[in-house]
C-alpha cells in the first residue's frame, strides 16, 4: 500500500495551479460528514468562491440524498465513458457545484488501478476549473478513503465528542501519519453541547497524538481546529427536509458556525 | 414506504385465464410446503397479498431444511456489508460444512442423507440468536450471518454451534443413528470497509479449509488484527471525556 501513497503524496507539495482539494473524511459513519460538508461548499460559495463537491463515498455515496438531486449523471458515467466529465458536473441549491456518485458505484469501492487512476485524473481535471474542490470520502480507514485523502492539498476531520468518533477520529489520524507526509491535519466538532467543547477535545486528541503518534515521527502532527458545531434541532430539521441548514436556517446557532469555519478555511 | 405500493391494480382483463393457472401451481407449491391456507375470499385483495407473501417466504427458503436459501443469504450478506461499512459494528460470518457428508449418502442412501442435513440445519437454527441468519447455500454447505457480534465471542459462537451438532446424534432408522460433525471456518467483516460478498465468503473459506485440513470437527477464525487503537490510548483520549476542564 505504502507505493500508492508515496507517489501521490509528493503531489501535495507542487500541485498545479486551480482548486485547493480539502478531502472532509470522518473515521466513523453518520457523524455529519456529508451534511458538513455540503454546508461549507454552500459557505464558501457565498464567499466567492467556485466551489465542487466531488462525492467520493464511492460505496455508498448519499451527497445526492442530503441535497435533494436527481442526477442522471454521476461519476459512474464517467467512469465508464457513458458521459463527458464536463456534463456530469451538476449545480447544487448552495450555488455551488456538485460531482455525484451515484449507485452502481460498489464495483469502484475497492481500490483498484482502475479506480485510483480515474480517480487522480478526475481530480487532476476539475482542478483548474474551480476554487476550492471538496472531497467527500466514505465513512472509515479503507484503502479508498486513504487513497482519496492523499489526493487533496488538505484534509478536514469531522468528529462528534461521541467517544466512538473521537477514537475512529484518532484511529484516521494515526493511519494517515503513518502512511502519508501530511502533518497538519483540521478539525471540526460537530454536535457539540457546549461552548469550547470543540476546543477540549482538539486538546485531548493532541495530548495522545504527541504521546503515541508524534514520538515516531520527524515532524510531529499538528491538529488545527476549524471550528464547532453545535448540536441544534435546526440541523435535524434541514435534514429531514433535504435542504441545506444554510438555506433553510441560516441564522441558527451551526449555521453561523460552519459560515465561520469556511470563513477560516477561505482566509488560509 | 409509499402506500401506493400496496394497492393492487384490478387484474387485467383475459388475463384471468393464465393468472388462475399460475396461482393453481403456486397453491399447490404452498401447499406441498406445509402452508396453512390462505386467509378470506380467493382473488381478494387481502388473499393475494397472503398469496404473494406466502410466495416470498416460500422463495427464500430452502426446502428440505426450511433454513434461508442461497438467494436470501446473498441477499442478507449484502445487506450486511452495507450496514457494517456505514456504521462499523463487527459482523461475523461463519461458513459449514459437513464432514464426510459423502459417507453418509454412499453408506446410509439420500434418504438418510437428507435426514442429516435436516438435523444439523435445525441444530445450527436452534444454536444461534434470532438476529443471525442460518442458510443452506449447497449441498451438505451452511452459512450463517451473525450480525454485531463482538470479536471476542466469536470463537466461543462457532465452538457452541460445533458441539452442538456433534452432540444431536441423528436417528436414520430404528437401529441406526449418525454422529455428523461439521467443520467451520469464520470472518468478521473488516469495519467501516465496503467489502464484497465475494471476498467476504472467500476469507471464511480459507478458514473452513484450514479447519478441515486440521482434522475436520473444529473450528477456525481468521486471526484478529492488531486493534489500531490500544486500550492504553482510548484510556487516555477519553481521559477527559467529559470534558469539563474547559481552559
Amino acid at each position: 500500500m505504502s507505493a500508492v501513497f508515496s507517489s501521490t503524496a509528493s503531489s501535495g507539495g507542487t500541485r498545479a495551479a486551480g482548486a485547493v482539494i480539502t478531502a472532509v473524511t470522518s473515521g466513523k459513519g453518520g457523524v455529519g460528514k456529508t451534511f458538513v460538508t455540503a454546508n461549507l461548499a454552500a459557505a464558501l460559495a457565498r464567499q466567492g468562491e467556485r466551489v465542487l463537491v466531488l462525492d467520493a463515498d464511492l460505496g455508498l455515496a448519499n451527497l445526492d440524498v442530503v441535497l435533494n438531486l436527481y442526477p442522471k449523471l454521476t461519476l459512474h458515467d464517467v467512469f465508464t465513458g457513458q458521459t463527458r466529465l464536463e456534463d456530469a458536473i451538476l449545480p447544487a441549491p448552495g450555488g455551488f457545484s456538485v460531482l455525484l456518485a451515484g449507485s452502481g458505484m460498489i464495483e469502484y469501492s475497492r481500490l483498484t488501478p482502475t479506480v485510483r487512476d480515474q480517480l487522480h485524473e478526475v481530480i487532476q481535471r476539475v482542478r483548474p476549473r474551480f476554487d476550492r474542490v471538496l472531497l467527500d470520502t466514505g465513512a472509515g480507514i479503507s484503502d479508498v478513503v486513504l487513497y482519496t485523502v492523499s489526493l487533496a492539498d488538505e484534509v478536514l476531520l469531522v468528529a462528534t465528542p461521541e467517544p466512538t468518533s473521537l477514537t475512529d477520529a484518532y484511529a484516521t489520524i494515526k493511519v494517515l501519519a503513518s502512511t502519508q507526509p501530511r502533518r497538519t491535519m483540521h478539525l471540526l466538532i460537530n454536535q457539540v453541547q457546549r461552548v469550547g467543547e470543540g476546543r477540549a477535545i482538539r486538546k485531548q486528541l493532541q495530548m495522545v497524538i504527541d504521546r503515541y503518534v508524534n514520538t515516531g515521527l520527524d515532524v510531529p502532527v499538528s491538529l488545527e481546529l476549524l471550528g464547532e458545531v453545535p448540536l441544534d434541532s435546526a440541523v435535524r430539521d434541514a435534514v429531514l427536509k433535504r435542504q441545506l441548514l444554510l438555506v433553510s436556517a441560516p441564522g441558527s446557532s451551526p449555521a453561523q458556525a460552519i459560515v465561520a469555519a469556511a470563513a477560516k478555511l477561505f482566509s488560509r | 414506504m409509499d402506500p401506493s405500493h400496496r394497492a393492487e391494480p384490478p387484474l387485467p382483463a383475459g388475463k384471468g385465464q393464465a393468472c388462475a393457472l399460475n396461482t393453481e401451481v403456486a397453491l399447490q407449491l404452498l401447499h406441498q410446503s406445509g402452508h396453512a391456507g390462505l386467509p378470506g375470499t380467493p382473488f381478494s385483495d387481502a388473499w393475494l397479498q397472503a398469496l404473494i407473501d406466502a410466495l416470498v417466504d416460500l422463495s427464500s427458503r430452502d426446502a428440505l431444511t426450511g433454513l434461508a436459501n442461497r438467494r436470501s443469504f446473498e441477499l442478507a450478506l449484502a445487506r450486511e456489508i452495507d450496514r457494517v461499512a456505514r456504521s462499523g459494528e463487527p459482523a461475523l460470518l461463519l461458513t459449514l460444512d459437513i464432514d464426510h457428508f459423502k459417507r453418509v449418502n454412499d453408506n446410509h442412501g439420500h434418504v438418510a442423507g437428507d435426514l442429516v442435513l435436516a438435523a444439523v440445519g435445525r441444530a445450527l437454527a436452534e444454536t444461534v440468536r434470532p438476529m443471525d441468519l442460518v442458510a443452506r447455500v449447497g449441498g451438505e454447505e451452511f452459512c450463517i450471518v451473525l450480525p454485531n457480534c463482538p470479536a471476542a465471542f466469536g470463537p466461543q459462537v462457532a465452538e457452541r454451534i460445533r458441539t452442538r451438532v456433534a452432540r444431536s446424534p441423528v436417528v436414520i432408522s430404528p437401529d441406526e443413528t449418525i454422529h455428523a460433525t461439521v467443520s467451520i471456518g469464520g470472518a468478521f467483516a473488516p469495519q467501516w470497509v465496503r467489502t464484497t460478498p465475494r471476498l467476504w465468503i472467500d476469507r471464511a473459506d480459507v478458514q473452513l479449509y484450514r479447519a478441515k485440513t486440521e482434522g475436520r470437527n473444529r473450528c477456525c477464525l481468521e486471526p484478529a488484527a492488531v486493534p489500531l487503537v490500544s486500550a492504553e490510548e482510548k484510556g487516555m483520549l477519553f481521559a477527559a471525556s467529559t470534558f469539563q476542564d474547559f481552559e
